[in-house]
């Protein structure tokens, strides 16, 4: 019996072809076989947020989904918004504001916001909450995360007028 | 001369690396050959390990090793005790039992471990704890503190005589004579039960043993590198210079990633040693739930004596303190209890005997907040309870009772968490009070807005609390700081960093003296092969103890900048400036010469020198206190509660904190921010509910309810600033100081939300199913 599956996964615009087991969850093809350890683990229980990545450009728990599963999807994850030196606008406002404190819940945080904020230019203190509130965070009482997302909004909708 | 860096709302200058995924944690540790170890635990809470077959495991493909606490040998040992019991009061009773490695004979709590598992593969090797077969046979578990204490009850340690850890007597005046003279007695029994710390990362540790090199390297996600590598080396016969113990970032602390000599952190390197390989383990989250520490559980007896004017006579707290399976971390927590039932007020007459239990739960450590909750929560309900007795408002009889201003340093003549005397150093609790109170509109809210809403059927409240928070305690820490060749300084300390912006607000401590900008300054933090003196991160401590350090260590090296450029630039000192990297001679701003040109001059690689020269613009400097400083506040909020789903909503909240100097206003909110969070889940959502078999019913973050987007609110946070007296930098941890009052802060605001349930509320943490029945089953 063949246990092995060969699957071809596109992460952050890059093809890669792997051979997994079916077992092997996409939290940890993420971060053991490709080594995108920006996907953080925090329950593998689906509850906390922080393997969230971007399945086909919907915010999706890695830690709930198999390997295979996302064999022919294209998968963004936080490594894939930006850069130390090029930062996405939604980053560059986490830091603004300090939205980060330990960081571990950060990268599915920023996933989670990426659509949301492109479905929801302008969104209110409610709307923004009511986003992020599929992700724990036990460092910052969410409030600057949610001064931060109001930064990125503003800036986003700016530079698209531009 | 007004500060540059100090006090400013800079932003973080290590985000970037934490906002795209580049910044190391434990996990994303990789080395090639890297096994993965899974522990074999306990189903039962107390049980006599009668066998363990591992035969059908070993077999399994993919598996490299299997250890029992028999396989340890002479190695198996129990940990160390990490705080010892306090040496100063007379008569303190103190029974040390450690954590085990292994389990050997007795499991004392679910979850406990009995076998690890070194596989190729974490799947495999979780696959192979299943195929392993340990015969248990259940005893009686040990829960109930009070049950716990009777004769009859059954032993979590057999060699003792009963279930007592500890017992302490602290006591300031003369209570009972106190009594006597009183007005009005408040007694009552307050309970307050367990929860979790459940940081995002759970805990991690990755070993390292390289036998060509002889060397020992260490990833942990431990908030207190330093003291665990001294114990690993003792423990594994080396030197600490053969062990490196490095904490890279890590996904939140708050206390249980303090309690070093975790059975996880005796047994991986351990094992790591003994097959000559790295070896991986990582704690899931069933796992967090049930054996990383917990804390909070303590049953009080609680009196409060008063005069008719609503002061304060004494306050006597007859209380029990869980302190689950061990007692690794001695009477921490009990003692913070003690040091803050009085609260912020000027309580001539205090009597606290707390006995400590051993019970068959996971052992209790500090978790944010460390026992002042529990504090602070009953002597703030004791005084609600007198005020509304009294006819008092709550805001006039805290006002009356304020250790007053000129009052500081005030002693409280019992001892605190690190056995030195409970002191004060400055304080002046009215106007945060008063601010507290106008940000609220409290005023307004009581004689308007409340009775209006009432009028209209909503169950609308409000409450208004203060706390102290002894911070910054010793014993010491230190730190090197270094300009470069480059021109870029460079620190190295030896605490950890859990999210606390270390690597911004002491940037800007050491910007301020070496006139560079922040972000050419580069801190190393938790890693003992750059800096192996010191404690840890815990007890609020951070930006006093180790901030104080770096300052000293900046002020040394600026000494040292400013005598060799006066040197070269041939001026006196005191007419020398730095700024942007450069000094300059005041009067001549042409006659200049950058750090990085002195570092090197510092640094002669030929010629010869002056005998007795120490190269470099160096400097190492510690700082110790003798006792900490201790910041306080006013929280004040409003809450509606809807009483068909007893779901609260909080419109209003209100922090008006006083920790001295403030390093980075923005970082400092944060910290408050997150308080309050971790604050609103002791109060209404978080309780670890273990049943009267020592089972943990809700492990799990589904089933225990970290408060999300949707429940915390918007926090106000107003600053006062008294500085401390006991350090340079003048300041005071807040870590932990949103966290404190909150439970306190609930109870009094949804008794003014429900004034016609005549409720009492005198335990936490509550949740909606809680308030129902005490509403309804009464």
């Amino acid at each position: 019996m063949r246990n092995v599956f060969d699957i071809a996964v596109t992460v952050n615009g890059t093809r890669y072809d792997r051979t997994v087991e079916p077992r092997l969850l996409l939290s940890d093809f993420l971060r053991r076989d490709l080594d995108l350890t920006g996907t953080h683990i925090g329950c593998e229980h689906g509850v906390c947020g922080a393997c969230t990545i971007l399945f086909d450009g919907q915010p999706a728990r890695s830690c709930l989904m198999f390997a295979v599963q996302a064999n022919g999807h294209e998968i963004l994850t936080v490594e894939g918004l930006g850069t130390i030196d090029e930062l996405h606008p939604i980053q560059e406002a986490f830091r603004e504001a300090h939205g980060v404190q330990c960081g571990f819940c950060t990268p599915g945080i920023l996933t989670t916001l990426v659509p949301f904020l492109e479905e929801n230019p302008n969104p209110d203190e409610q709307d923004i909450r009511e986003a992020i509130s599929g992700n724990i965070c036990r460092c910052t009482g969410y409030q600057h995360i949610v001064d931060a997302v109001k930064i990125a909004a503003e800036k986003m909708s700016a530079s698209a007028v531009d | 001369m007004a500060k540059k860096f100090i006090g400013k709302r800079i932003r973080r200058i290590e985000d970037p690396r934490l906002l795209t995924g580049q910044a190391l944690f434990v996990d994303d540790v990789e080395i090639p050959g890297m096994l993965h170890a899974a522990f074999v635990r306990s189903d039962y809470a107390h049980a006599h390990l009668k066998s363990i077959d591992v035969s059908a495991a070993r077999e399994r493909p993919g598996v490299v090793a299997i250890f029992t606490a028999e396989d340890m040998g002479d190695d198996w040992e129990p940990g160390p005790p990490l705080v010892s019991p306090p040496p100063t009061v007379k008569d303190v009773l103190f029974n040390s039992r450690t954590q085990v490695p292994l389990v050997k004979d007795k499991v004392r709590h679910a979850g406990e471990a009995i076998a690890v598992v070194i596989a190729e593969s974490r799947y495999i090797a979780e696959d192979a704890v299943e195929d392993i077969y340990v015969d248990l046979e259940p005893l009686e578990a040990v829960v109930d503190l009070k049950k716990a204490l009777k004769p009859e009850s059954v032993l979590v340690h057999d060699d003792l005589d009963s279930n007592l850890a500890a017992h302490l007597v602290q006591e300031k005046g003369d209570y009972a004579a106190a009594r006597e003279q009183a007005d009005l007695i408040v007694k009552r029994r307050i309970v307050i039960d367990r929860g979790a710390a459940a940081a995002m990362e759970n805990r991690g540790i990755v070993a390292h043993w390289e036998p060509k090199s002889q060397h020992l390297t260490v990833w942990d996600t431990t908030q207190a590198p330093i003291p665990i590598r001294n114990g690993l080396a003792a423990r594994l016969g080396l030197s600490e210079y053969q062990v490196r113990v490095v904490a890279p970032f890590v996904g939140g602390g708050f206390g249980p990633k303090m309690m070093m000599f975790y059975a996880e952190e005796m047994v991986i390197p351990w094992l790591s040693l003994k097959l000559a390989r790295p070896i991986k383990w990582i704690e899931d989250r069933r796992e967090n739930f049930y054996v990383t520490t917990q804390e909070r559980e303590q049953i009080h007896e609680a009196e409060m004596a008063l005069t008719n004017d609503g002061r304060i006579l004494g306050i006597s707290d007859i209380f029990l303190h869980d302190s689950g399976a061990y007692d690794p971390y001695g009477l921490t927590i009990p003692l913070n209890t003690q040091c803050h039932a009085m609260g912020s007020y000027d309580v001539p007459n205090f009597y606290s005997d707390v006995k400590v239990v051993f019970t068959n739960k996971m052992i209790t450590t500090p978790i944010r907040g460390a026992g002042r909750p529990q504090g602070i929560y009953l002597v703030e309900r004791l005084l609600d309870l007198a005020a509304k007795e009294l006819g008092i408002n709550p805001v006039e009889i805290r006002r009356r009772n304020y250790i007053p201003p000129d009052a500081f340093p005030y002693d409280h003549e019992i001892i605190d968490q690190a056995f030195a005397p409970l002191i004060f150093d400055s304080g002046n609790y009215k106007p945060a009070l008063e601010k507290a109170a106008d940000m609220i509109g409290y005023d307004q809210f009581v004689k308007e807005e409340g009775p209006c809403l009432r009028a209209e059927g909503r169950h609308v409240g409000i409450g208004i609390v203060s706390f102290v928070e002894t911070t910054g305690v010793g014993p010491y820490e230190g730190a090197r700081v270094t300009v470069e060749a480059s021109g870029k300084v460079n620190v190295a300390t030896g605490v950890g960093t859990q999210g606390q912006g270390h690597f911004t607000s002491f940037a800007q401590v050491v910007a301020e003296q070496l006139g560079v900008e922040v972000s050419d300054v580069h801190l190393v933090t938790g890693d003992t092969a750059e800096f192996h003196w010191g404690t840890g991160t815990f007890a609020s401590r951070g930006a006093v103890v180790a901030g104080n350090a770096i300052h000293a260590s900046a002020m040394a090296v600026r000494g040292k900048v400013l005598k060799l450029a006066s040197e070269v630039l041939e001026a006196p000192e005191d007419e020398l400036e730095i700024e942007n990297g450069m000094v300059r001679v005041a009067d001549i701003p042409r006659l200049s010469i950058s750090l990085g040109e002195l570092a090197v001059l510092a640094n002669p690689l030929r010629g010869a020198v002056e005998p007795g020269t120490e190269p470099g613009l160096e400097a190492t400097a510690y700082f110790g206190p003798r006792y900490g400083g201790t910041a306080f506040g006013t929280h004040a909020m409003i809450l509606e509660v809807d009483v068909e789903t007893m779901m609260v909503e909080i419109k209003k909240y209100v922090v008006v904190e006083d920790c001295g100097t403030m390093l980075n206003p923005l970082i400092l909110e944060g910290q408050i921010h997150g308080g309050v969070a971790m604050g609103i889940g002791n109060a209404y959502y978080e309780k670890l509910f273990y049943d009267e078999n020592g089972q943990l019913l809700n492990a799990s973050l589904a089933d225990y309810l970290i408060p999300t987007a949707t429940e915390v609110p918007r926090v106000d946070v107003g600053h006062e600033e008294t500085k401390s007296p006991l350090n340079p930098l003048g300041a005071k941890g807040v870590g932990e100081a949103g966290t404190i009052p909150v439970p306190a802060l609930f109870a009094q605001a949804l008794e003014n939300a429900l004034p016609e349930y005549d409720l009492e509320i005198l335990e936490t943490p509550l949740s909606p199913n809680r308030l129902f029945e005490l509403l309804y089953d009464k």
